[in-house]
């Protein structure tokens, strides 16, 4: 840096010195509280109350499920619910509705990274961590609470119309069923978390519901990957829903499949978790 | 307070920011300047706990960013106007955020009416104009009332009202006693705002001072003195009463005297007393502008050329003659921006080289022009144009592309 040339009084006589003010610092006369989840959680839910892709993606949910269930519901005899819960209809249309709640739970998160909203979020709550809570119990809460009722809907709906032919109870299965296809929507959430990319983790998560759907057919052809295939598709998400939904009752309604389930989400929620913290927005 | 002690960010090979230490502190406005990619935005994201720093730290009234209990209430941060989910509309956004702090709804309200976006409150995001953006982003950063904040080039796609706007709040919250940090490309604007300058090139801390103590240390401040042109020995002689005065003289092409280390009174002084008569007699500033390209001349990553359109024409057959060049003072030529220093001696003060007479402007060519420049005293030499350079600078090109879509009137 060159050395300053001589001032010129001109220019001397108006310099403010703006060292001349400390110790003024300003503090807001209203308090400074300390935050806590509850606040998340409340913000969370404007948030995923005020976008279309929620109204989206939970409207074509209702749309299929309770859809799908009707005619389901109409095409079939009494007969035909005698060992079968009055759910059975919704299964069908969970097959399609999933990838519904798959779509709202990544884009939960991840149209925060597309728009660069993240990092407004991330400035007004630094604690990351919060954040991701609060969007994995508003999302799960919501996700649940549609499944229950649209499943729930069907089977009281289907019951109507073909009243007293089934004996079974499809109680456990409402929740069961709102449980698994919720679980693949935080899955999911966590899966567009640590991806960061709509498209990527929509892609991945189909990939993850239908691979072993597909897969097995393929596996079986030689005799060394026979169980392999033959587990994979037990555990596949259309037959863990069938199992749900009790159409293969041998198998203990489906307790393994949501286990299972219940047991990656853990582990994808674990990974956002660490990989949250540590990386740069 | 804002305070970085050895702030190193590396991104693989390259390293963004290095060892960058420094305070701003409250009571005051501080610009926060560097060329592009010079690192301001990654220091910006340091500070606000959105990205970790490889080495140092950065803290915020003595907390990192990512331990503060309550972040929006004590830093107020407006990073990128379109950091927003478009879908949702301006009045949600802003909710969404003030529920994260425990801010209650009605002072959403409040600084929608602040920022001047009320009648657009029920519309998404995603149709605003730059401006508005902005707006929304200033909104947000001023919805908990805090005592720090941060804006990364807030004046960006504003109308002229909101530009003043800008600059009127800015003052007014330093003014408060806030910490006010602002970064911008807009010279003309940080002058306006900033009292404190921190300048960063290539990740590094070039300075950080007092604006006035910046202009005046990268910049050489003079007076013009014109002698009558017809009598070159006053010229002289005036020459030598400003030298004996401790007055450092350099000509100038067109005749004029480029003085140093004297007051304008003086020379007036000096010159009465030597029986010299004065045709012109001007101070001449250096703007923040030359000063600010002066320093950060050797730290600029992207430069601009000029376009030879090469690529566009046709090989020319052999034998052919290329279609001359025009003669154009420009960026790339070395002096462009801003006077040397008067340490460095020689002939400092002269034309660029290749460049007309009497500026890049063409005057000597100019139709009509008596003698072109030599006999006109108010032709500007070559080192002031830089104020206004043909080829687009970043600078002055924003406040004249104002916001058409204005919030009054948008909708």
């Amino acid at each position: 840096m060159s050395t300053p040339p001589p001032p010129m009084p001109q220019q001397a006589a108006a310099a403010p010195t703006w060292q001349a003010a400390p110790g003024t610092s300003y503090s807001s006369p209203i308090p400074v509280t300390r935050t806590h989840l509850g606040h998340a959680l409340t913000s969370e839910w404007t948030k995923i109350k005020s976008v279309r892709s929620t109204l989206w993606t939970l409207g074509i949910f209702l749309l299929l499920v309770v859809g799908i269930g009707f005619l389901v519901a109409a095409q079939t005899q009494d007969a035909d619910f005698s060992d079968v819960p009055y759910t059975i209809p919704a299964f069908f249309g969970l097959i399609l509705g999933q990838i519904c709640l798959i779509t709202l739970g990544v884009l939960v998160v991840s149209s925060e990274y597309g728009t660069g909203m993240i990092r407004t979020t991330f400035t007004a709550s630094p604690q990351r961590h919060r954040v991701l809570t609060a969007k994995l119990i508003i999302f799960f809460a919501v996700a649940f609470t549609v499944s229950v009722f649209s499943i729930g809907l069907v089977g009281l709906m289907t019951s109507a119309m073909h009243s007293g032919s089934s004996n079974v109870s499809w109680g456990g299965t409402v929740v069961k069923g709102a449980l698994y296809v919720s679980l693949l929507g935080v899955l999911s959430l966590a899966v567009g978390s640590m991806l960061r990319h709509s498209a990527g983790a929509i892609t991945t998560m189909l990939g993850v519901v239908l691979v072993p759907a597909i897969l097995p057919a393929f596996l079986m052809l030689s005799q060394s990957m026979r169980t392999i295939g033959e587990k994979m598709q037990e555990y596949a998400a259309p037959n863990a829903l069938a199992r749900v939904f009790a159409l293969d009752n041998e198998n203990g309604g489906g307790g393994a499949q949501l286990g299972l389930l219940a047991g990656v989400t853990a582990a994808a929620i674990a990974g956002a978790y660490v990989l949250l913290e540590r990386r740069d927005v | 307070m804002i305070e970085a002690v050895g702030l190193t960010k590396r991104y693989g090979a390259k390293t963004a920011v290095y060892n960058l230490s420094f305070q701003v502190r409250p009571g005051a406005v501080t610009g926060f300047l560097g060329p592009n990619g010079s690192g301001k935005s990654t220091t910006m994201r340091m500070i606000l706990g959105l990205d970790n720093p490889t080495s140092g730290q950065v803290t915020i009234g003595g907390f990192p960013y990512r331990k503060l209990p309550n972040a929006p209430r004590q830093v107020g941060a407006l990073l990128d106007a379109k950091a927003v989910h478009g879908g949702r509309h301006a009045r949600n956004h802003l909710l969404c955020l003030a529920q994260l702090s425990g801010i209650p709804a009605r002072r959403v309200d409040e600084v929608l009416g602040v920022v001047g976006l009320q009648d657009v409150a029920k519309k998404r995001s995603k149709g605003f104009s730059l401006g508005m953006g902005q707006r929304l982003g200033i909104a947000a950063a001023l919805l908990g009332d805090p005592q720090v904040l941060l804006f990364d080039e807030p004046v960006n796609g504003l109308d002229p009202e909101g530009i003043l706007w800008v600059r009127n709040l800015m003052k007014a919250l330093a003014a408060e006693g806030r910490t006010v940090f602002v970064s911008s490309h807009l010279m003309s604007e940080m002058a306006l705002t900033a009292d404190h300058l921190i300048v960063i090139g290539r990740g590094q801390l070039l300075a950080d001072q007092n604006i006035k103590d910046f202009i005046s240390h990268n910049s050489a401040d003079f007076a013009r003195v014109r002698t009558p042109e017809t009598e070159p020995q006053q010229r002289e002689k005036l020459t030598a009463a400003l030298t004996e005065a401790g007055g450092q003289v350099l000509p100038e092409q067109d005749g004029a005297l480029r003085v140093m280390g004297l007051a304008l009174p003086r020379i007036s002084d000096l010159a009465h007393s030597a029986d010299v008569r004065l045709w012109e007699l001007s101070p001449h500033q250096a703007s923040l502008e030359e000063a600010y390209m002066r320093m950060t001349q050797g730290s600029v990553d992207y430069r601009s050329t000029i376009d030879q359109k090469a690529g566009l024409q046709q090989e020319l057959p052999p034998g052919a003659m290329p279609p001359p060049q025009l003669a154009v003072a420009g960026q790339g030529q070395p002096g462009w921006y801003a006077p040397p220093p008067p340490q460095q001696g020689g002939q400092p003060f002269a034309m660029p080289q290749g460049a007309p007479q009497a500026g890049p402007y063409g005057a000597p060519g100019t139709p009509g022009a008596p003698g072109a420049a030599d006999v006109n005293p108010y032709a500007q030499p070559a080192p002031q144009a830089p104020a206004q350079p043909p080829v687009a600078p970043p600078a002055p090109a924003a406040p004249a592309t104002p916001d058409l879509t204005k919030p009054e009137d948008a909708r």
